[in-house]
């Protein structure tokens, strides 16, 4: 829609439920990237602890954003973001969740101004590890954190999982490039080749033509097998480090709400006597709580759930690559009898 | 990595069930079966020439770099006519046409230079010298075995060789020989460059001796079968010939020595010694060039015209097909290295997760990464494998665009002594016209002047001179027309023969 600075592209939505608290069987909206953002934003902001959904990345070089390769991909992964909220047994109840699926511009336009909450800057990430300036130089402690080995454990997993797959995550990327690159290569070989059987004439004009057919032919199975591992390899392998950053995030949730709960915890340890500190202190205890029991929850399912994704991923990558080994093989296979009966 | 693991069962398009059967295609023991059906053509246990080679390695694990241009020529088997190629081939023909049975170059050792001293002891300049040794294929009746011949040589006595033959065989195409090296003699020492260059002199000989004329040449048979020093005279550098050039010119231009003697006239001008030649030489081509005069003689064969337009065209196709050739292997081998490290990603992923283990889903993941890991990592040598072979033979198109070389320098024999001719007969011409001018003069003199009449006799003594060296220019001229048919054929053929090989070694990317 519409072009230059301000063009974006919409999204149609469909929805098909047989839930009662839908206003239909079946519905159809159409709704734009930073639609989508709102959502992840109420989400993140209403159920500390879950792993949120994560979405595509949000910026993008500008020639890249139209491309029909760039649009497809957001597309799959905005599909995925959202019947991924579907089948999660507490965010598909949310009331945002509902109204972003069914509400028109105008309610859509007014539900976002109601903004008031404060959003998730990626400041946050940091202020896990950094002191704040301030408190050091005002003599303040360090912020504490749990102690607890299995917290350590699992904080030093996620951050190390997070290096390892974005490791992979570029490899896969790698390759994809090589394809394209192997594909060229063989497309502009193929064309030289018969041209310089067209030198020679006669038969081996024909057989150096079948050789440089062959070249042209695999180049594009080559680009072809670069679409599918693009499609198919590579992003599933990015939407696991996204999910694993969601992770992240919540972590720092959890972080927050510990403090909160240790600061109050202690306050009200020294003033014993105070009845409302002590009901705060309380419920930013059960709060973490919350937090903890929620996310022992998320990871054996996250756990699961990527296994079946990547699993699946596996699975196409290696059935892309055999299925181009063999076709290379059968390609050069048959050119040989042809080559042997010509220089015989 | 020949495991005697049975092939996994090939699954159904969408394997929802188990996880832990992935199906992975091929797996090494299918890759075995491939192996054994490796090229004849590369397996260095059947080549009967003793050559030190270093055995070409078939197995697919042995694999540590990825190769350059320069691992592959150094380690390939050489260049054997004698292979188990199928034998009807035109190579094969020529190589049963050889008259030598054997060539090979080995041994490179280094000597010091005889001629120089040295301040300090030991570090005298010094030489590789390469044993060269060769047997005749010897004649049906009455060959009690073949006489077998090792003498040394070192590079600069194939570099005299190679002058010696130019000169000899112009018009023929002549096999290029390796390149000099303008480098520190440090590099010289190093033994991947040694080992090139063996190879590379010994495939050198093998194409000189397969050549139907040079096979059968003096010089071949004196430089192979000689001991001790270099027999051929060597090449004069072009600052001393300039030099000899330049104290005959005087005498020429006096007139004393005016005409170049038949033996001298065969050679092209260019290099050689007589100045004056060359100053007339020039003139003429420059008038044949932009003087729009018609020279005597014109390169007139058609067909030579057809052909090496033609030639002119097949080089143009040959270099595009070598440069694509080119980027295809460095495709190929960007893309073996990138599936290797991807392969390695998966692995350290495996290990990590394997290690941090908390839910069985991750060691069912940690499993299947690692066979992804595996066949990735497989798939990387397969690639490199493949890319070994196929620098192989898609080097051949590098040599051919190296006998284009020689096929120039064919055309450039040609040419010269197509201009030689075309001199000569200007100057012939010139002559007559002097003569008839003179005795015009002399029939108008009382008496015929004495002066004159010498003037005349000279002058004719001139003409038959010309004449000589004419004639002699013409049947060398006509001799180059003839030689250079014979290669480009078989030239062409040849291509054909070793791209199959290419076909087969492509065959083998078969490691999933």
């Amino acid at each position: 829609m519409g072009t230059g600075v301000q063009a974006y592209i919409s999204y149609r939505v469909i929805t098909k439920t047989n839930l009662p608290e839908f206003e239909g069987p079946e519905k159809i909206v159409i709704r734009r990237y930073s639609d989508f953002e709102w959502l992840h934003d109420r989400l993140s902001e209403k159920y500390k602890g879950i792993f949120i959904p994560s979405l595509p990345e949000k910026n993008a070089v500008e020639k890249f954003r139209f491309s029909k390769e760039f649009i497809e991909l957001r597309r799959r992964a905005l599909d995925l973001f959202v019947n991924r909220i579907a089948v999660h047994p507490e965010l598909k109840q949310s009331e945002d969740f509902r109204i972003f699926l069914q509400a028109d511009e105008e309610k859509m336009d007014r539900a976002r101004s109601y903004e008031t909450g404060i959003f998730k800057k990626p400041s946050d990430f940091l202020q896990m590890f950094k002191t704040k300036v301030s408190d050091v130089v005002l003599g303040k402690e360090k912020p504490v954190e749990e102690s607890s080995p299995e917290y350590e454990k699992l904080k030093n997993y996620i951050f190390e999982l997070e290096n390892h797959l974005a490791e992979a995550q570029k490899q896969a990327f790698r390759l994809v490039k090589r394809h394209r690159e192997l594909g060229q290569s063989l497309a502009d070989f193929g064309k030289a080749i018969k041209l310089l059987g067209a030198c020679e004439g006669d038969s081996l004009e024909k057989v150096f033509s079948e050789v440089g057919s062959k070249s042209e032919m695999l180049s594009v199975k080559l680009q072809k097998e670069a679409d599918n591992l693009l499609f198919n390899f590579e992003e599933p392998l990015k939407d696991y480090v996204r999910a694993v950053q969601s992770i992240k995030a919540t972590l720092v949730d959890r972080a927050n709400a510990f403090r909160q709960h240790y600061d109050l915890y202690r306050e009200k340890e020294y003033k014993e006597h105070n009845l409302y500190l002590k009901a705060d202190s309380d419920e930013a205890t059960k709060r973490f709580e919350h937090i903890v029991a929620v996310m022992n929850e998320e990871l054996a399912r996250f756990q699961e759930q990527k296994t079946a994704d990547i699993g699946l991923a596996f699975h196409e990558f290696a059935k892309g690559q055999a299925k181009l080994a063999k076709d290379i093989a059968d390609a050069w296979r048959g050119v040989l009898p042809k080559l042997e009966a010509c220089s015989s | 990595m020949m495991s005697s693991a049975p092939p996994p069962p090939n699954l159904p398009a969408d394997a929802d069930g188990d996880m832990e059967s992935l199906p992975l295609a091929p797996t090494a023991s299918d890759y075995a079966s491939v192996s054994s059906t490796f090229d004849p053509l590369l397996s260095s246990a059947s080549l009967p020439t003793p050559i030190a080679a270093a055995p070409f390695p078939l197995s697919p694990s042995s694999f540590v770099d990825p190769p350059s241009y320069a691992d592959v020529s150094a380690s390939s088997s050489s260049f054997s006519p004698l292979s188990s190629a199928p034998s009807s081939s035109p190579r094969s023909a020529r190589a049963a046409a050889c008259e030598y049975a054997l060539i090979a170059v080995s041994d490179p050792t280094p000597e010091a230079e005889p001629a120089a001293t040295s301040l300090v002891p030991g570090s005298a300049p010094t030489y590789i010298s390469y044993l060269v040794t060769s047997a005749r294929r010897s004649g049906g009746a009455g060959g009690g075995g073949e006489r077998r011949y090792a003498v040394r040589r070192r590079f600069r006595d194939f570099v005299t060789l190679a002058d010696r033959l130019a000169e000899s065989f112009r018009g023929h195409f002549v096999p290029p020989r390796p390149d000099k090296n303008t480098v520190e003699s440090q590099v010289m020492q190093r033994d991947e460059f040694v080992a090139q260059r063996r190879a590379a002199l010994e495939r050198y000989l093998w194409r000189l001796a397969e050549h139907p004329a040079i096979g059968a040449s003096d010089e071949l048979r004196v430089f192979l079968q000689a001991e001790g020093k270099m027999p051929l005279p060597t090449s004069t550098d072009v600052a001393s010939r300039m030099l000899d050039g330049a104290a005959r010119l005087p005498r020429q231009l006096m007139g004393e020595e005016a005409v170049a003697a038949p033996q001298e006239v065969v050679q092209p001008a260019k290099g050689g010694r007589d100045l004056l030649r060359i100053f007339k030489e020039l003139k003429q081509s420059v008038v044949s060039d932009w003087g729009g005069v018609k020279p005597p003689l014109v390169e007139e064969d058609k067909e030579f015209l057809d052909k090496k337009q033609k030639l002119q065209d097949w080089e143009q196709q040959l270099t595009s097909a070598s440069q694509q050739a080119e980027a295809l292997v460095k495709a190929q081998q960007d893309m073996g290295e990138t599936m290797g490290a991807l392969g390695l990603a998966f692995i350290k992923l495996t290990k990590f997760e394997t290690e941090e283990a908390m839910y069985n889903s991750q060691r069912i993941r940690a499993a299947d990464s690692k066979r992804i890991a595996t066949a990735a990592v497989k798939a990387s040598r397969a690639c490199r494998d493949l890319n070994t072979q196929t620098v192989k033979y898609l080097d051949t198109l590098h040599e051919h665009l190296g006998i284009m070389l020689s096929v120039h320098t064919a055309f450039s024999d040609r040419a010269s002594a197509l201009l030689t001719v075309q001199t000569l007969m200007s100057d012939l011409a010139s002559l007559q016209l002097r003569i008839e001018k003179l005795e015009a003069a002399a029939s108008k003199i009382f008496g015929g002047d004495k002066t004159r009449h010498r003037k005349v006799e000279e002058l004719r003594e001139t003409i038959r001179a010309t004449e000589d060296a004419k004639c002699c220019a013409l049947r060398e001229y006509e001799r180059i027309k003839a030689a250079y048919a014979e290669k480009i054929v078989e030239g062409w053929e040849t291509v054909a023969e070793e791209t199959s090989g290419y076909a087969r070694r492509s065959d083998n990317n078969l490691a999933w």
